[in-house]
This record gives structure tokens, C-alpha cells and sequence, in this order.
């Protein structure tokens, strides 16, 4: 075992993946990448399709072998481990299930493969069918199940054999809206109750900030940013973090000066505050890029009170609330949301002159 | 009320022209199929039947008299003198060589045949195209040609036996050439075919996604032909074996170019009855029971199949 007392899950090491003859010619899904995964976590891989998310559970669960770098499972290294001899089971995107097996038998497999007793079999395989509320359907065939179902028998699967770590590879991507709103608070059940650690494959921003401990966000074969959910959604640190996880505005500045993790900064539009700094603030220039969340943006009666001033362009109502769209004197465009509620009269009409006011503390000056 | 009953009568009658129509239609739809399955599948057949129950005509042919002396013919051997039957084997023998070489092309196409299939379904699909071609080349040419290539191939002078003794493996040739394992390599080239394209049919089917979370379910790799592939892949299989068992039970070309006529197979029996022993029933009765085996062992394997539950939909 390792020198460490609690080694981390997974600890990716510098790793890329390249598929091709080399990094010139060939495509560089992964590019040295490196990555803690703790126990007991739910972390999350978020990216556009071809960010290198699901190369890197590939990698670990061993279907393919990195071109460089190295990755440690509990602080020992799979190099040259087959998918077979690696503790880590996977969760298929279009679940995978043996269409030639009943449920009980496709949940069985695993642990017949590693040599179990058929009576420890039999108590896994109800342990695990009653843990995804599946009990009653262990003998029918893969292919009467509904698209629900077939998800569970799928968890239930890879859970059985009781992996070090559970790999989901856009499990709920194939679900209808309010299935996946369901699976998404059982998966989270599901990881609280084993206390096994699962690495979640996503695109879908909402889904990495529900259920996640922690998140990673990939583009182009690169971690971006890890960090809990909260700090990602409130402090991007790139315009592409920034951009894809939820909707914000993002706005032309200039840096006036920095103070520790803060800086005083002046929006192009006319209001002088203070931003977060990003991580790494050393080769900021002068113009900057200040994001906004829109629902960081109020409106205020009268102008003395604003950060900025602008007229009414566009107002989308979405049920719970609407997203107002303000042309600034810049010729910027910012969209802010408010609530719509039945005490507050939102009597704004398109071309309309508005006053806008910024939240204390929810500007975030981006790196590109 | 004589007016509603009158527009109830032409009602009826109208419903009634309907039906009769529809029937016609359907019965045209249909006639196509029924004359040809009439014309290649059961007038031939009831041909064969019936000749079976006749007496063999003098030079050939039939003669119309009722007799099952055919069928009597395959198990017992009448005397000449005073026309007791004994039991005899001779018959029965060729039959079960028969189906013991046919098993054994089957079990070697399939060996063969179901890596080669699972080979071309794992290359790209352009590739695949291109490996499909070259196993149906063969198909080009006449089975007979084919053989007759076989016997230059397998002879003692010939390029197996010639380049055997090049590199000094054997001294003189051994005779390969009019052996049982002659005939049973050239129904395993002949047949290969039949039995790679519906396995690969069947594995290009195959989501090979399953493959991989079997891997990933702790399957080694012995463990994942056994468990996915193959139960994946029988449907394809049985085709395969079906394919390659019935005409080679039947073989005669091969078994006569390659086995020399020394060991005499069901197929050569039967081309024998209609050639020169001029036996038109015995070689109709031989053909059928040859048929009937086949059936039989069919439906219990598709019962069986069914009983498991292995049926695909």
C-alpha cells in the first residue's frame, strides 16, 4: 500500500491521451491532465461533447490506456490493469444491459465473474435490487423495462460487486425531463447510502450543480476548474466557465487596482466597484472582462441609487420569472432576471428607460 | 316495410359481393406464392414420395405398382434364391458415415467460421465490406472446378505433398488424396462460407458496448465469448450450422471427386440409384428418409431452443 494513511480515490497524474501517432498529427483528447478525487465523493466531469470527460473514464475504468502519465486507485497504480481486474464498475450512457438475461441475472454477473457463492449472490442481488426499489422485477427480461428502469437495473449492476469507485457515463442523458429530475436525487441517495465514490460524466450544467460534492469543468482535453459548485457557479474563473454553467452577463472594464483576492475595477458602462480576482490574477491586463449573473442585477427607481442606466430591449417570461434584456449606453447588452411575484408590479415595457443596480460582491473579473 | 326489406336484402347482398371480392383479391394477391411454392416445393416433392412407393421400372424409371420393397430395402437384404430377409447394416452404415462427416465439416466450418466472422465484424465498416467480397469469391466458380482444384491441391504430386517433401518434412507423399479426411476438407471449403455470413451477420448486430461492460463486470476474456457473445450470436449460429449440416449430409460432388468413390456417402447412394443402378424408388426412399432425419432433428433442436427461452424477437 502507499505511504499515505487515507490515499485519495483517484489520483490522476499528468495524464494525456493521445489517439494518433503523436501530439502533432493525432488528436489530443486528454492533455496532462491531473485531478485528486477524494473518497466519498461525488465528483462531477462537466463539458461540451469532445472535451475529453469521457476519455478520462475510459482511462479509469481501463478501456483504454493513457499515452502518458499515470493514475492511482487508492494509491495504487492500474497501469496495464484490464477493465476486469480494476474494483471500479461503470455505468453505460445507454446502460449496456445483457438483453439475453433477466435483471437478477444481469446484477448477478459481476459478482458470479469474481467467484462469489450463489447464496452471497442471491442476498447481493436482493440487497442491491431493493436498494434501487426494484425487487419486484428481478425476472423479467432487460427489454420489458421502461427507460427508468433499465437505469436502475443498470446502477444495481454496477453496484453489486461493491466498487472502490462507480463511474457514470452520462447516465441520465437518455431520460425524459422528470425521470432525470427523480434518478438525479436517487443517485445522490444512492452515493450517501454506499458511501462509494462516484465520478459522474455530464454536459448538462444543472445536473454537475445539483448533485455534485465537487465539480470539474473540461474543454479541449483541460480541467478548467475544479471546485465545489457553488464556487464555480459564483466565481468562474474563466470566460468559458463562466459561460458555459448557467446564464451571465459579461461586461468590459478596466482594472484600477488590486487589493489580496479583490480589485477595484470600472465597468466601461459607468459603475466603479469591487470584483473578485480569478486564481491566477498575474497576467491581467488593464481592459478586463467582469461577469454578472443576472440575478446578481435589480432594478431601482431612480438613478441616484443605480450602478447603470439603459433601455428596455427585450422582456422573455419564463413562469417564476422574467429575463429583461437592457441595451447600456455602451451598446452592451445585459439581461437580468427577476422573480415574478404578485406584490412586486413589473410595469416595464419594451424601449423603456431603466435603472440597474448591481449586488454587493457578485462581480467576477474573468481570465480568458 | 316492403321498401326497408328490399334496401335490406340489396344491403346484405352489396356486404356479401364485398366479401367475395376481398376474397378474390386476397386469393390473387396470394397466387404468385402459392404456385411457386406449389411448383418448386411440393410437386417435386410428391414426385419423390410417390416414386418411393413404386416398383423400379426394368430400364429406368418406374412402374407403376405399389410396393414399399424401397424402404424394406434400407435395412434388410432379401435373399435371391428364396426371398427371406436378413438384416443388413450396409445401408445404415453410409448413413451414419454420412452424418459423422457432415458433423464433422459443421464442427470445423464453425470453428473456423466463427473467428473469421468475428474478425471481419470487428474491422471498420469500410474494411468489412471489402473481407465479405473475398469470402464470396469462391461462389464465382463452379463447386465442380472448385473440387477438381482441390484434388490437383491434395494428390501425391501435388503442391501440399510436393512442398512437404521440398522442406524435408517426408520422404515420399503421403496419400491424402481418396481419404475420408479429403472429402471432409473439401466440404469444409466448400461449405465455410455458409457458415461465416450468417455469424457475421448476427455479430455485426452485436452492441459491442456489452462487451465492454462485461469486461468492466470483472468477465475475462474466455469468460466473455462464453457468456455475451456466443448466446448473443446463436441465432447466426444455428443459421451457420443449419446451412452447412443439410447440404453437406447430401454432398455428392466432393465425396465423389475427393473420396475417390471408395467410401460411398448418402448423396453418391442417392445419384447412384438414378444412374447406373437404375433404382428410381430406392433412390427416392433414401431421399426421403434423408429428409426426414434432417426435419426431425431440426424441430427437436428448435423445441429445445424454445423450452430455454432462447427465442429472439
Amino acid at each position: 500500500m502507499s505511504e499515505q494513511t487515507a490515499a485519495a480515490a483517484i489520483d490522476i497524474r499528468a495524464t494525456s491521451k493521445i489517439y494518433g501517432v503523436n501530439r502533432a498529427t493525432g488528436v489530443v483528447a486528454l492533455d496532462e491532465v491531473s485531478l485528486v478525487i477524494e473518497d466519498n465523493e461525488f465528483f462531477t466531469l462537466l463539458g461540451p461533447s469532445g472535451c475529453g470527460k469521457t476519455t478520462l473514464l475510459r482511462l479509469i475504468a481501463g478501456f483504454e490506456q493513457p499515452s502518458q502519465g499515470e493514475i492511482l486507485l487508492f494509491g495504487e497504480h492500474l497501469e496495464g490493469l484490464p477493465p476486469f481486474k480494476r474494483p471500479v464498475n461503470t455505468v453505460f450512457q445507454h446502460y449496456a444491459l445483457f438483453p439475453h438475461m433477466t435483471v437478477a441475472e444481469n446484477i448477478s454477473f459481476g459478482l458470479e465473474m469474481l467467484g462469489k457463492k450463489a447464496d452471497e449472490i442471491a442476498a447481493t442481488v436482493s440487497e442491491v435490487l431493493a436498494l434501487v426499489q426494484m425487487e419486484q422485477l428481478a425476472d423479467r427480461k432487460t427489454n420489458q423495462l421502461s427507460g427508468g428502469q433499465q437505469q436502475r437495473v443498470a446502477l444495481a449492476r454496477a453496484l453489486a460487486p461493491r466498487p472502490k469507485v462507480l463511474l457514470l457515463d452520462e447516465p441520465l442523458s437518455a431520460l425524459d425531463f422528470k425521470l432525470r429530475k427523480e434518478m438525479q436525487v436517487e443517485l445522490k441517495r444512492l452515493q450517501n447510502e454506499t458511501g462509494i465514490t462516484f465520478i459522474f460524466v455530464t454536459h448538462d450544467q444543472e445536473e454537475a450543480l445539483t448533485m455534485s460534492d465537487r465539480v470539474a469543468v473540461m474543454r479541449d482535453g483541460l480541467i478548467l476548474q475544479v471546485g465545489k459548485p457553488r464556487d464555480i457557479y459564483d466565481h468562474p474563473a474563466r470566460r468559458f466557465v463562466a459561460d458555459f454553467i448557467g446564464d451571465i452577463n459579461i461586461l468590459k472594464g478596466k482594472l484600477l487596482s488590486k487589493d489580496g483576492a479583490e480589485a477595484s475595477v470600472e465597468l466601461d458602462a459607468g459603475y466603479q466597484g469591487k470584483a473578485s480576482l480569478p486564481e491566477s490574477s498575474e497576467n491581467l491586463a488593464e481592459d478586463i472582462s467582469i461577469a454578472i449573473r443576472p440575478e446578481q442585477l435589480s432594478l431601482v427607481d431612480d438613478s441616484t441609487a443605480a450602478s447603470f442606466s439603459g433601455s428596455i430591449r427585450e422582456i422573455s417570461y419564463f413562469g417564476s420569472g422574467s429575463d429583461y434584456e437592457v441595451t447600456l449606453s455602451t451598446g452592451e447588452v445585459v439581461t437580468l432576471r427577476l422573480q415574478n411575484r404578485s406584490d412586486v408590479n413589473h410595469a416595464h415595457q419594451v424601449g423603456d428607460r431603466v435603472y440597474l443596480l448591481v449586488a454587493v460582491g457578485s462581480m467576477q473579473i474573468l481570465a480568458d | 316495410m316492403p321498401a326497408q326489406s328490399t334496401t335490406h336484402t340489396l344491403l346484405s347482398a352489396s356486404v356479401v359481393a364485398e366479401e367475395k371480392r376481398q376474397r378474390h383479391k386476397r386469393f390473387s394477391l396470394l397466387a404468385p406464392g402459392i404456385l411457386t411454392i406449389f411448383c418448386i416445393g411440393i410437386m417435386p416433392l410428391s414426385i419423390v414420395l410417390i416414386y418411393s412407393v413404386l416398383e423400379p421400372g426394368d430400364y429406368g424409371g418406374v412402374s407403376w405398382v405399389l410396393s414399399f420393397d424401397a424402404y424394406v430395402q434400407l435395412l434388410f437384404e432379401e435373399d435371391i434364391f428364396d426371398e427371406t430377409l436378413t438384416f443388413t447394416t450396409s445401408f445404415l452404415q453410409i448413413f451414419l458415415r454420412s452424418i459423422g462427416l457432415g458433423l464433422f465439416t459443421t464442427i470445423a466450418c464453425l470453428l473456423i467460421g466463427f473467428p473469421t466472422a468475428y474478425f471481419i465484424a470487428t474491422q471498420p465498416v469500410k474494411r468489412r465490406n471489402v473481407w465479405l467480397f473475398l469470402i464470396t469469391i469462391p461462389f464465382w466458380t463452379n463447386l465442380l472446378i472448385r473440387t477438381y482444384a482441390m484434388l490437383l491441391i491434395l494428390r501425391d504430386q501435388g503442391v501440399v505433398n510436393l512442398s512437404l517433401i521440398k522442406i524435408g518434412l517426408i520422404d515420399k507423399a503421403i496419400p491424402i488424396l481418396y481419404t475420408d479426411f479429403a472429402v471432409g476438407l473439401g466440404l469444409v471449403y466448400a461449405y465455410l462460407p455458409f457458415m461465416v455470413l450468417p455469424i457475421y451477420a448476427s455479430l455485426e448486430k452485436l452492441d459491442f458496448r456489452l462487451v465492454e461492460a462485461s469486461y468492466d463486470l470483472y468477465a475475462t476474456r474466455f469468460k466473455v465469448l462464453k457468456r455475451i457473445i456466443i448466446p448473443l450470436a446463436k441465432p447466426g449460429i444455428a443459421a451457420g450450422c443449419i446451412l452447412v449440416l443439410i447440404p453437406s449430409l447430401g454432398a455428392f460432388i466432393t465425396p465423389a471427386i475427393l473420396g475417390g468413390g471408395k467410401s460411398l456417402m448418402i448423396g453418391n447412394l442417392i445419384s447412384l440409384q438414378f444412374g447406373q443402378a437404375r433404382n428410381w424408388p430406392f433412390g427416392s426412399a433414401i431421399a426421403l428418409v434423408l429428409m426426414v432425419i434432417v426435419m426431425l432433428s431440426l424441430l427437436t433442436y428448435l423445441r429445445s431452443s424454445a423450452r430455454k427461452g432462447l427465442t429472439h424477437d
